[in-house]
């Protein structure tokens, strides 16, 4: 048929016109790669460095005696010194452990009670304002009422973080299934999308962007009160961060102090990294991305 | 596809004396108001009117997303699928990956969806593009791919929301001829809504023009002219025009 292939080649042609000028854009050679990886570096070590200098430059000031604020000089050697205890891994090791055992806690509440809020409208009505009023509590506020429920345990501190986390990734899955498209919704009912597929082909996959950025401020509420547990809910002779932050000041051990300090913000930037990495990987893979 | 012994004379799509009221008390507002369409099975049927005709309610009841006020749609016996404004592709999936939804929600096993993934993408002429996703086809592409997905549904009533409206005039002059294509191959039923007489001159059978707030049939218009046409054509135009004339005159009623 000479009709249909010259109007296949119509088709065709108008198609590669529309896409050419996307197709440049996902080539970079190496030299180009390891440029952007530059230009996204040297602002954040310029940043350390400035950072660093206007430390050192308080100490040389003589503002605090060196014994209770010292310098970078002291404070990264200490924390290399640290760095290669086995003691210091396994304070580390029993902190992330009790994070990620809480978040894990706290994500699977959110999830139960953010499909359920979503789900019921009495729910939403009843407890809707209460998630968001959660979110905006200090978590610390609940320690004295956790450790009368749990004694100094691990407990406590983990009933903490739930309370901690758990609203911030109920509020991100609710809004996140309160804006899927209306368009979607419909396209998903005239294709006979219904009960769990309606949900697992569906709602699911479209609130994930606003689930994600739920998670990822969950995560930082869940960190907050395992920093703030394990400086008040001291578990005797169980190393962890707060532990050794704990000791450090008992002992006047400032060098101590600053490297675990510096440990704490490592851990929540590398925990960051990764939630931003996989929000960028989800806003690609959607064709949202800057 | 399997087509039943159906005799020609019973309609596809028969939508009798329906009302659709939303809201109640004084504030309840009549969308379609005793609008009654018959539809045979293979025609192409395009519904005009100006804003506030119903249009796209009239769809959704037509798809069973809604149920009329009053009156009856009847499309037993025939699968229906719909098609809106936007593509409404879904943006986590491949371009293989939307087109098995409805499979997958009709349980089809995997092997049969990959090859019927394949069989409607050559026939919207996007083969190759399987692994592709949304954001990386043009407006016209990922129309196609919709209408790829709809046609998975295994429906033979296809409705159509203004599916084109987004698009540039040659995009769209290609769809048209595109759609009327697989409409002949598939041997469709469809409704077509849209604003644009021209265009509802060149792919119906016949032209419904409604009646805004409240929703009613004004005219009814039989296309004349052979297949394929030329939304270009004088025949088209002069069509056209006749319509427009009564869709003005139907729009000043509301100044």
């Amino acid at each position: 048929m000479p009709d249909t292939s010259a109007r296949g080649r119509e088709v065709r042609g108008l198609d590669a016109l529309e896409l050419r000028p996307q197709e440049g854009r996902g080539e970079r050679g190496a030299a180009e790669a390891l440029k952007g990886f530059w230009a996204a570096t040297w602002p954040k070590l310029a940043a350390v460095a400035l950072v660093l200098a206007a430390w050192q430059a308080v100490v040389w000031s003589g503002w605090r005696p060196e014994y209770v604020l010292p310098g970078p000089d002291r404070v990264l050697p200490a924390l290399v010194a640290e760095v290669s205890t086995p003691e210091f891994w396994t304070a580390v090791a029993v902190t992330v452990r009790r994070a990620l055992t809480g978040f894990a806690l706290a994500l699977a509440v959110g999830v139960a009670v953010g499909l359920a809020v979503s789900r019921f409208r009495p729910l939403r009505v009843a407890i809707g304002s209460l998630i968001t009023g959660l979110q905006t509590m200090p978590s610390i506020v609940w320690f004295p009422f956790a450790m009368l429920l749990y004694g100094i345990s691990e407990s406590a501190i983990m009933f903490v973080i739930v309370l901690g986390a758990a609203p911030s990734i109920a509020g991100g899955l609710t809004s996140g299934i309160d804006y899927v498209s209306p368009t979607l919704l419909r396209a998903g009912r005239v294709m006979g999308l219904s009960g769990v597929r309606h949900y697992s082909m569906l709602v699911v996959p479209a609130a994930l962007p606003m689930f994600v950025s739920g998670l990822k401020q969950g995560w930082a509420f869940a960190w907050r009160s395992l920093m703030a547990g394990e400086l008040l809910v001291v578990i005797n002779q169980q190393d962890s961060i707060g532990w050794a932050l704990s000791q450090a000041r008992q002992l006047n051990d400032a060098d101590r102090l600053l490297a675990y300090i510096i440990v704490v913000l490592a851990v929540g930037i590398v925990v960051d990294v990764f939630f931003t990495w996989a929000d960028r990987a989800l806003r690609r893979r959607w064709g949202i991305a800057a | 596809m399997t087509t039943t012994a159906t005799p020609a004379r019973v309609p596809a799509v028969e939508i009798s004396g329906i009302s659709k009221v939303f809201g109640h008390g004084t504030g309840a507002v009549t969308a379609i108001d005793g609008m009654s369409i018959t539809v045979a099975p293979g025609e192409f049927v395009s519904l005009v009117g100006a804003s506030g005709c119903g249009k796209s309610t009239l769809l959704s009841l037509v798809a069973g997303l809604e149920s009329p006020t009053t009156g009856s749609v009847d499309a037993s016996g025939h699968r229906v699928a719909m098609m809106f404004q936007e593509a409404a592709l879904f943006p986590w999936l491949t371009v293989g990956g939307n087109i098995e939804v409805p499979m997958k929600a009709d349980r089809v096993p995997r092997a049969e969806r990959r090859r019927r993934v394949a069989d409607l993408l050559d026939l919207v002429r996007l083969s190759g593009f399987d692994r592709k996703r949304p954001h990386e086809l043009s407006g016209g592409m990922r129309m196609r791919v919709a209408l790829a997905r709809a046609l998975a549904q295994d429906a033979d009533v296809l409705l159509m929301d203004e599916p084109f409206g987004a698009l540039d005039a040659m995009t769209r002059d290609i769809l048209h001829d595109e759609l009327e294509r697989i409409w002949q191959e598939r041997g469709l039923t469809v409704l077509f809504v849209t604003h644009n007489v021209r265009e509802a001159v060149r792919l119906g059978d016949r032209v419904v023009l409604l009646s805004s707030r409240p929703g009613r049939v004004i005219e009814e218009f039989e296309v004349e002219g052979e297949r394929p046409r030329r939304i270009d054509s004088a025949l088209i135009a002069g069509q056209a025009a006749a319509i427009t004339d009564r869709l003005r005159e139907e729009v000043s009623r509301h100044a």
